[in-house]
Parts: structure tokens; C-alpha cells; sequence
């Protein structure tokens, strides 16, 4: 039973993490997960044939902060941001005092110049902890519909 | 032929130079349908493991002619065009699937797997009246078939039926990596997916040979000594056809060279430390000590093995200044889960959002922006010197890119 005080904190961190990332807060998006929390972004085709390498995995924080120092320092691309539009999550008991968490997101890309795409749409699969009201990702996955990627993907969706 | 030509003169410093043009004129990508991807050569189509059993089938593509690759019952490969003999809708609309008889959507027009047709929907008309001509004869009309051949599980397809087998158009030094690689134990598909790049196939096709880029845009890997020219390394061309190439890397052997430092390069410029390293700790495959290596088979595939990340990458034109770069991940089918895991960890260096690669997806775009109204410009390419010989000491070089072009400018006739 995920009581209407959990319900609330959880929503309300799923909208902070996607404005963090469109406000370009990229330094604190490890912070958005436990410790030895996962993310991963991959697609639907790589999740129903249950194949194991999608298009970014992270173990752990540190991982993540790799991420964000190599796009800082060393990845190059051209300038963008993002706008991410998330659908109302369904949350549900996720087992281990977890809570697992599902909801749709597209995200529009804009460039420098203008040039605006539907660059990703597709589902967050979620299991979340948020012992005495600290809410963390345990494990994020990005589910994406297509499996193509228009020219990459450098900032966390 | 069609007879197409179009009016090119290669300048005559030769594959030193390469005309902005190739890369933008709609009249080059035409002739390159005909003489390059309907002419001789192998072009990559799939996977075996996607085709396994009989009855597999998988769609893909040559150049701009759709292609179905089949397994028929007797476990023979087929090569077809997916365009129906009837009306030329396509036959097969799915990626992948596994059927006893391939039947058009259209009128139901069924072929078999080997692309002879079996049956016409109301051939004989309805209730006596309609139908075919008499002499209609099914044996006349069948799906075109193509030549296909499966090698270190990869499946080539051809529309020259004179080409000699993959292993001897390759050549002995490519065969023997590839079989490195991909022949040496049965293997497993890890993961896919792809990336539009807003570039020309050809730009593509450049910056797989190129060894000088590589650790200069790529800073992850100097930083982290995933590939640098101070390491042990070299680039090997194909024997015969200089269009096929490797380059590869032997980490252990790393001894430091000043010019990082003080060429003030991009590349050198951040800490060397990773707090998540766990995705660098490799274990050696082979006893060779090569750690890092890119194979190119000409025109459109490459093989990359980097730490223990082994990757089929399949560059496919989807028009003239668009590119559909595919990924393969694969293992092999005995890998332990330690192993599995390593190489699901290393899958981040490369592909769509590569720590090392991701830069790939953008720098040919802005090479195809910047040399929009370059007129009868062309590009430089003297690093190593003006030849298309292996260079076995440096990868300092553009030898594999002027191989690239030494083939495709053979091949597309332009003198």
C-alpha cells in the first residue's frame, strides 16, 4: 500500500529529476540515485528479445559522474537542450521495501540554430527507495520505442 | 548498366585528394548503386546467428535494393530481392521471422525459399472466366536472386555471380583477423541499435580507417589508455585491394609520448582517473596482446574489438546526406555471466552514446556542413605519406582512408 505522502514525495521527484536535466543541473544528476544505484537506457526491441547491451549502462554513481565529467571535458557535440514531458506515473509495491514506478516521457531536442526534433520517446521503468522520506533511485531503465538514435545521446534522458 | 555517367575528374595528385563532391552530388549516389553496390562487391546483409534455422528469414538491404537473406529447409542460404514479380510490392515486411513460403501481401503471389514461385492467387480465374493467359508460366517469374555466402558469421550478399568467394576477395590478412574474431568460436548477439548520422555513407567509410582522428576527437581513449599512437600498433591493408583494412593496438605496450603533451592537443586535457572503473577492466582474449582493433571490409562494414568489446558496425546510405549506423553487439555463446557483464559494461564506450565513439555521430555531419559550396575543393589527405601500403610501425597515417578511395575510385570508374 503506497500511502498518499509517498505517492506525492515520488511524484514530485520524478518531475524534479526530469527539470534538473532540461535546466541543465547535469552535475546533479548522480545525485538522483542511491549509492550503487543503475541507470541504463536501451529499446524496446532490446528488451523484448532480452538482450543485455542497450545504448547506455551505468553501475553505481560513479559511473554516472564519468558520464558527466567526459561530457564536460571531453565528449564533443553541438550544443542542445532538452525538454522531457512526462505521463502520470503508476506506482506499485516493487518488493524489498522498493517501490516500483512506470510512466511514459517523450523528449523534444533543440540545437543551437533552432532545429527542434521529437528526439526520444518511450517508458521509465523505475524501483525507487525513499526510506523516511529520502527519495532515490535504486534503478532507473529507459526503454526506448525505436531503436535508432538521431546522431546520439550524451545527457541522461 | 543503366550507362549512367556523371563527369567527375579525380584530381591528379590522386587518392591523395577527394572531391567535396562525392559527397553531395545526386548523380554520384545514383552511379554508385549501379557500379558499386549492383556491381562486385560483397556487401554485408546480416548476422548468420539472425538466420539459424530453416525457414529464418531477415530483410535488409544493398545499397537502395531491398533484400531478403532466407534459410530454406534444407538449411541452404538464399539471397532475394524483396520485391514481388508481379507488381514489385515487397514480400517481406518484417525484420526478421521464420516462414515456410514467402507470399506477397499484395495478390498472394507465393514463392518458396529459394525464391521460385508456387502459386498465383486465382490463376485460373473464378467460376471459368479471368484468370492467367495459358501460357503463363510460373517458372518465368520468380523473385531475382542474388548471390549470398556466409563467412565468420557474417552473411555477404552480391549481384555479381562472377565474384570470387568472400575469403579470397578479402584476402588472406583480413580472413585471418575476421576469423580472429568472429570464427573462431560460435558467437552471441549481445544487443542492437542504431544511429542516424546526418553525412554521407562515404564520410562514414572515412572515419572507420581513421587512425590519425581516433585518439585526438576521442579523448576518452588517450585519457583512459584505451587506444593511443604511443602504444604498439599499426594498420594493416588488404593484399590486392587496398579497400579492406585493420587497425589495431596493444595496450601493455604503452610508452608515453611528449607530443600528447605538448601538441596541446584536445586530447590530453582532463584527469586520468575514473570513478566508476569497473568498465575498463578487461581481460586479455588472445594472446596476440592486441587489446584494440577496427577491421573495414569495403563497402559499408566494420568490426571493432575494443578491450573485450566485440561489435559488428553496418553503415547503410539512407540518401545522399543520411546514414543509418547500425550496431551489433556480440559475445560468444560460452561466455561466462563475469564475462557477459564485462562486455554489457564495456558496450559504454561505444555506440549511439559511446564514451569513446559518440563523437562519430556528429563530426561527419560537420564535415558534410562544411563543405557545402566547397565547389571543386577536395579534401587532403597526405598523413603517412601519399601511398596505400600497411604501416606497420604507426598509425600516424590516412593509409586505410586512401585504400577506401583507391577501391571505390577503381570501381566507380572516375579516371
Amino acid at each position: 500500500m503506497i500511502g498518499p505522502g509517498t505517492r506525492r514525495r515520488v511524484e514530485d521527484f520524478l518531475i524534479d529529476y526530469v527539470q534538473t536535466i532540461d535546466d541543465g543541473g547535469l552535475d546533479a544528476w548522480p545525485s538522483f540515485f542511491t549509492p550503487d544505484g543503475r541507470y541504463s537506457i536501451t529499446t524496446r526491441e532490446n528488451r523484448s528479445r532480452g538482450l543485455p547491451i542497450g545504448i547506455m549502462s551505468c553501475e553505481g554513481r560513479g559511473m554516472m559522474e564519468d558520464r558527466m565529467l567526459a561530457l564536460r571535458t571531453a565528449n564533443i557535440y553541438e550544443p542542445h537542450t532538452y525538454c522531457h514531458v512526462v505521463g502520470q506515473p503508476r506506482l506499485r509495491d516493487g518488493g524489498d521495501g522498493l517501490i516500483a514506478a512506470r510512466s511514459a516521457f517523450t523528449v523534444v531536442r533543440t540545437m543551437q540554430d533552432g532545429r527542434m526534433v521529437l528526439f526520444a520517446a518511450g517508458q521509465y521503468f523505475d524501483r525507487i527507495s525513499d526510506d523516511g522520506g529520502n527519495t532515490l533511485f535504486r534503478e532507473r531503465t529507459v526503454v526506448l520505442e525505436s531503436r535508432n538514435v538521431d546522431v546520439l545521446i550524451v545527457m541522461p534522458l | 548498366m543503366s550507362g549512367a555517367t556523371v563527369d567527375l575528374a579525380w584530381p591528379p595528385d590522386g587518392v591523395t585528394r577527394v572531391p567535396y563532391r562525392l559527397f553531395d552530388d545526386p548523380g554520384i549516389l545514383a552511379l554508385e548503386q549501379e557500379r558499386l553496390f549492383r556491381g562486385p562487391t560483397w556487401n554485408f546483409l546480416c548476422l548468420e546467428l539472425e538466420v539459424a534455422g530453416p525457414g529464418d528469414y531477415r530483410t535488409g538491404a544493398i545499397g537502395e535494393t531491398p533484400i531478403i537473406v532466407t534459410r530454406d529447409e534444407q538449411g541452404e542460404l538464399h539471397g532475394l530481392v524483396n520485391r514481388c514479380a508481379h507488381k514489385g510490392a515487397l514480400v517481406c515486411l518484417a525484420e526478421r521471422g521464420n516462414r515456410r513460403s514467402l507470399s506477397c501481401v499484395y495478390h498472394a503471389w507465393t514463392y518458396d525459399l529459394a525464391g521460385r514461385l508456387k502459386g498465383v492467387a486465382f490463376r485460373n480465374g473464378l467460376k471459368g472466366s479471368g484468370g492467367m493467359p495459358t501460357d503463363f508460366d510460373p517458372a518465368q517469374h520468380r523473385l531475382q536472386p542474388i548471390r549470398v555466402e556466409a563467412f565468420c558469421g557474417l552473411v555477404f550478399g552480391t549481384f555479381d555471380f562472377g565474384m570470387p568467394p568472400v575469403e579470397e576477395w578479402i584476402g588472406p590478412t583480413m580472413t585471418h583477423f575476421l576469423r580472429r574474431n568472429l570464427g573462431s568460436r560460435p558467437l552471441k548477439l549481445l544487443g542492437v541499435h542504431s544511429q542516424t548520422i546526418h553525412n554521407n555513407w562515404k564520410l562514414y567509410a572515412e572515419n572507420v580507417r581513421d587512425s590519425y582522428h581516433a585518439t585526438l576527437l576521442h579523448t576518452f581513449y588517450t585519457t583512459f589508455r584505451v587506444n593511443r599512437l604511443d602504444m604498439d600498433g599499426g594498420i594493416l591493408i588488404a593484399e590486392g585491394t587496398p579497400w579492406h583494412h585493420i587497425s589495431y593496438a596493444k595496450r601493455a605496450t604503452f610508452d608515453e609520448a611528449a607530443e600528447y603533451s605538448e601538441a596541446e592537443v584536445h586530447s590530453a586535457q582532463y584527469g586520468s582517473r575514473l570513478a566508476g572503473p569497473a568498465l575498463l577492466e578487461a581481460w586479455d582474449e588472445f594472446e596476440d596482446g592486441i587489446t584494440h582493433s577496427i577491421q573495414a571490409i569495403f563497402p559499408t562494414l566494420a568490426v571493432h574489438f575494443t578491450l573485450n568489446s566485440l561489435c559488428v558496425r553496418h553503415f547503410a546510405p539512407r540518401g545522399l546526406e543520411k546514414t543509418e549506423l547500425m550496431w551489433m553487439y556480440l559475445g560468444y555463446a560460452d561466455d561466462s555471466e563475469a564475462e557477459t557483464r564485462m562486455r554489457v559494461l564495456q558496450g559504454n564506450l561505444t555506440g549511439a552514446s559511446g564514451l569513446v565513439s559518440l563523437e562519430d555521430g556528429c563530426i561527419n555531419e560537420f564535415v558534410q556542413r562544411g563543405t557545402r559550396g566547397g565547389g571543386d575543393g577536395a579534401a587532403f589527405l597526405e598523413m603517412g605519406g601519399r601511398d596505400t601500403e600497411s604501416s606497420r610501425s604507426s598509425r600516424a597515417t590516412e593509409v586505410a582512408i586512401r585504400g577506401f578511395w583507391a577501391g571505390y575510385r577503381e570501381l566507380m570508374g572516375f579516371a
